[in-house]
């Protein structure tokens, strides 16, 4: 555990550095979204052991929302970013009230069909642009203070809201609030018995998540400029999960390694594999699923740890 | 050992993050297409193929520098295909982008064109926002556009007796925007729209919609969608009988739809092309070339990314330059003759104003080879096809 | 341009027939015909989802990429081997049950006993992979698939013309329904199945092979899929995301009808045919979600499901 927050400095570091070691922003500032998502989307799985297969639908929706204020109502980015948010909350709150009914795989479908539900209505609304989605949202300035056209102005504020989700949830983790998701995680039977109205934590932990989702769908829809189908889409859905799962499922950093990994294939890999891009994807699904489900940031840990208690094991692997 | 392949992953992913060849030397023609997803056939592979033959027919190099493409698949996500030519643009020295199916990608990367300044030609998409809205200095609408595809078909029908109209629409903007051009034109000319039913994109099954559609006694079935929705529609009405009533008009059919759908479920429907393989000498001789490597015949917009890659490299040569202002201004002035267009010519708003072809699909009996799939009904100038200009692109005022 | 919404509607009142809330009788029975078709659909597809879930506790999110193949089995043993309909409906399923025994043996066995979630997520991969291979080898166009000669034509029911085929796909996928439900419920081997599925330990003492069992039922819920799937080619054109979209509706069917019971996903996925049959008519464009709209109605209501235990 020494080393973590040396890494965590180096990883600052190197984040703050990112302009000016050539590596384009706009493709760092969707990163950072991506990982924000994929985070938020942890709180809910990796320390409540809920797997939504809807999470899109938050993203999304704030994307919309976002973009749609900026775009249309002419909003600053300040206000729509609140909209989007606070759309994405109010949604989390009406698929969570439904969906927590149910646990486990129920619960992931009744996610998946909800978010599905989402996806047509921003498909056929009046005001989403159907199939071309919302495009040309400006950045506008923020508080009239922040001229966020600018790519690195824009990359800085991404940067800091990233870090401040990030601290927020390890935050609410180590808090007792934490404490009893995780109870609720290992035996929620037992949460209950201790007293605890769980299905309120589990409603609030959705909440949560969804808002935090939302807020990263917010971000991305400024950052690109515009909002489209692909953000709500299942796929999207599927993405996050992976993202989390490939990083490692309940560690802090595990999301962000994931995110930074999937979204660097997707960017990277078309161009050498083509359209085998989906079967790749499935295929470290069920590699993930097999051989690692603790994923990278969380195999690497076990290692660390087996490593500190000195037995010089044959082999690395389970 | 799993940790190592994980670094060596990260690091290879790192350095296609910072690497790239420059190819400044090059004259780079970029392709950004659907090549996964639903619109993989109409473009994808194919439209690569294309681009390659009309570079070599064009001796591989200009103005004495090699002529060089990039690829990659947007996935029909407005963000890679945006990032992609946008990072095209900055590192790799893009000269020219050839956008791919998908009018939600395009716009995205037309933005990006106006920025980077570097023209785009939409091959694959219909959305006229693209000339109108969207339209940037450096946009060229390559092979058709909804206005176009509407115009054709109901103009045709309208005028061999086919007054009433019922619509089959996709639930989005797409269909509507078909609907609403195809409803003008039927208007105009002296039919009549008895209505419509909206029908959720992807439906699963059409027969219900369809059975609304005999219900309203109309003469011609108008089918405002495309792809799969297309497809398994007209698939539908052929199996309940509905197309020995009422005519089909295809608001957007590409030639491998006929030949997913085969003729016995096609024979009869009108459609509208800006490309015909078997229309004479020239293209003829193009789709011989282009099936020996593909086994496949050309559809619209593979004949339009031939097309306009050798357009494209004619405007440098005539230019005598790469630079993008000087290209499109070439570009606006000479007329484009090629096997794909005659006397076409690129307007201000940037529609490339070409005949468009109104056919009628063939039955059994009357195709006589493979893919003998369409008779000529109507040539149909490209003013016609096209309209005039309709004052929502800033670069093209409304006369 | 608008058009006008929902003209084509305006245009059947003006027909002097007996109406039901302004929906002539004729076309309340021809969407009924039209639902159950689909219904029938659904009903196979949640089947297998039911049988399968009830024995592995695996949600199969595979199911829509088995359903694609099993239409692909039949369009290529037609396209390549000449292997006709009624072979295909046959042969078909029987292979791609295979593909799915050989699956759970590679793959599924080695999760068994885990939460539930990671069989989600790994037939989640597996639906990708398949549909994605698929996708690669032939192309995004769909293609098409003759309806079998001797089902050609139609036949007038007096409310409505029915393509015959679309009769028989009714007929069929009641009968291996039912089949299915009876073997399950009323016979020896369905017994056993359930004792298995209550307490596997305890079957097993019994001398009864249970991972065969376990096996057996995969690649028997994953040929019910691909016979769906032989059913459907000649309906619409065969693609590889043909079950994609198809999954998730179907998905919502079972949480509906309640997971573990058999007889609730065939009475639901019926039902929810013939529910969003009328929406067509009704209100088109929420035909896509009425589905889930009742399902979220449902859980409110009765978390467990409609015919569901707990």
């Amino acid at each position: 555990m020494r080393a973590t927050p040396f890494l965590y400095a180096a990883a600052a570091v190197f984040l703050l550095c990112v302009p000016l070691i050539g590596i384009y922003p706009v493709f760092m500032m969707k990163l950072l979204c991506f990982a924000m998502f994929a985070c938020a989307y942890n709180l809910l799985l990796g320390f409540c052991g809920m797997l939504s297969f809807g999470h899109a639908a938050f993203f999304g929706s704030a994307a919309y929302i976002t973009a749609w204020l900026a775009a249309t109502r002419g909003f600053g980015p300040g206000v729509a970013i609140l909209g989007g948010v606070a759309v994405a909350a109010v949604l989390g709150l009406l698929i969570g009230a439904i969906a927590i009914r149910r646990r486990g795989i129920y619960f992931a479908m009744i996610t998946l069909a909800l978010a599905q539900l989402v996806y047509f209505v921003c498909l056929e609304a009046p005001f989403t642009g159907g199939e071309n989605g919302l495009q040309s949202v400006p950045r506008g300035s923020l508080l009239g203070l922040l001229p966020l056209r600018n790519d690195l102005v824009m990359y800085y504020f991404v940067l800091a809201v990233f870090i401040a989700v990030f601290a927020f949830i390890r935050r609410i983790v180590h808090s007792p609030f934490g404490q009893v998701l995780k109870a609720i995680r290992e035996n929620e039977a037992r949460a209950t018995s201790l007293g605890y109205e769980v299905n309120r934590y589990k409603l609030v932990a959705f909440v949560l998540s969804a808002t935090l989702s939302g807020l990263a769908g917010s971000l991305k829809a400024l950052v690109l400029s515009f909002a489209t189908l692909s953000d709500v889409l299942q796929a999207n859905s599927g993405e996050v999960i992976l993202m989390t799962l490939v990083g490692g499922t309940g560690t802090f950093a595990g999301p962000v390694v994931g995110a930074t990994l999937i979204v660097t294939l997707q960017e990277y890999l078309s161009e050498i594999v083509g359209g085998w891009v989906t079967v790749i994807i499935g295929g470290v699904f069920i590699v993930c699923v097999l051989l690692f489900r603790r994923g990278i940031v969380g195999e690497l840990a076990t290692l660390r740890l087996r490593g500190r208690r000195a037995a010089p094991a044959a082999d690395g692997s389970r | 050992m799993k940790v190592r392949a994980f670094t060596s992953a990260l690091a290879v992913s790192c350095g296609l993050l910072l690497g790239g060849p420059a190819l400044a030397a090059d004259v780079v023609i970029g392709d950004l297409d659907d090549f996964s997803g639903l619109y993989a056939d109409v473009g994808g592979n194919g439209g690569v193929e294309a681009i390659k033959m009309a570079i070599s027919d064009f001796g591989g190099t200009v103005l004495g520098r090699k002529v060089s493409v990039l690829t990659a698949d947007h996935q029909n996500k407005p963000d890679i295909g945006a990032s992609k030519f946008r990072e095209w643009a900055d590192q790799n020295g893009l000269n020219v982008l050839l956008g791919g199916s998908n009018t939600g990608v395009n716009i995205a990367m037309a933005k990006v064109a106006g920025a980077k300044k570097v023209p785009i030609f939409h091959i694959g998409p219909g959305g006229a926002s693209l000339t109108n809205e969207d339209c940037t200095a450096y946009s060229v609408h390559y092979v058709y556009d909804t206005t176009a595809l509407a115009n054709g078909t109901a103009t045709a029908i309208v005028a061999e007796g086919g007054k009433t109209w019922f619509y089959l629409t996709a639930d989005y903007a797409f269909g509507t925007q078909l609907q609403a051009a195809a409803s003008k034109v039927v208007e105009e000319h002296g039919g009549k729209n008895v209505g419509a039913v909206r029908v959720p994109l992807s439906a699963a099954d059409f027969s219900s919609f369809l059975l609304q559609a005999q219900g309203s006694g109309a003469q011609v079935l108008g089918l405002a969608n495309a792809g799969e929705d297309f497809t398994n529609s007209l698939k539908a009405a052929n199996e309940f009988g509905i197309t020995k009533k009422m005519k089909p008009a295809a608001l957007l059919a590409f030639i491998t739809n006929i030949h997913s759908l085969g003729l016995q479920t096609a024979q009869g429907l009108y459609l509208t092309t800006g490309f015909y393989w078997d229309l004479n000498d020239q293209t003829r001789a193009f789709a011989k070339r282009y099936f020996a490597k593909m086994q496949k015949m050309p559809t619209m917009d593979q004949a339009g990314f031939y097309s306009a890659t050798l357009t494209y490299l004619k405007a440098v040569k005539a230019a005598g330059t790469t630079d993008s202002d000087k290209v499109m201004a070439e570009l606006k002035k000479t007329k484009i003759n090629d096997m794909f267009a005659k006397d076409g010519y690129i307007r201000a708003d940037g529609v490339m104003i070409h005949d468009m072809y109104v056919m009628r699909v063939k039955s059994p009996q009357e195709s006589k080879y493979a893919w003998d799939y369409y008779k000529l009904v109507k040539q149909m100038p490209g003013e016609e096809a096209f309209g005039p200009i309709t004052g929502l692109c800033p670069l093209a005022p409304k006369k | 341009m608008r058009p006008p919404p929902g003209g084509g509607r305006q245009l059947t009142h003006a027909r002097p027939v007996t109406e039901i809330f302004g929906i002539p009788v004729s076309v309340i029975f021809g969407q009924l015909m039209l639902g159950l078709v689909n219904g029938s659909f659904y009903a196979m597809l949640s089947l297998g989802l039911a049988v399968i879930f009830g024995m592995m506790r695996i949600v199969n999110f595979a199911h829509g990429a088995f359903y694609a193949l099993g239409a692909f089995g039949a369009l290529f043993g037609l396209e390549w081997l000449g292997i006709n309909y009624w072979v295909a409906l046959v042969v078909s399923p029987l292979l791609v049950g295979l593909l799915g025994v050989v699956l759970e043996r590679l793959l599924l066995r080695h999760i068994h006993g885990l939460d539930p979630l990671y069989g989600l997520l790994m037939t989640f991969g597996l639906a990708l992979v398949i549909e994605g291979t698929l996708h690669q080898f032939f192309g995004a166009s769909g293609r098409s698939y003759p309806v079998p000669a001797a089902l050609e034509g139609v036949v007038n029911l007096g409310f409505m013309i029915l393509p015959l085929y679309r009769a028989w796909v009714i007929v069929a996928s009641l009968a291996v329904c039912f089949g299915t439900w009876w073997v399950i419920e009323r016979t020896r081997l369905g017994a056993t199945l359930r004792a298995a599925t209550e307490n596997a330990p305890l079957v097993q003492a019994f001398g009864v092979n249970v991972p065969l069992l376990v096996v057996a039922t995969y690649g028997g819920g994953v040929a019910l899929a691909a016979l769906a799937g032989v059913l459907s080619a000649p309906v619409i054109l065969v693609n590889s995301q043909m079950g994609s979209s198809v999954v998730i509706v179907v998905f919502a069917v079972v949480v509906i009808g309640g997971m573990g019971s058999i007889l609730g996903s065939i009475i639901s996925g019926l039902l929810l045919g013939v529910v969003e049959g009328f929406t067509k008519v009704i209100y088109p464009e929420a035909s896509n979600i009425v589905v889930f709209v009742i399902m979220a109605l449902v859980l409110m209501v009765r978390p467990a499901g409609l015919f569901g235990k707990e």
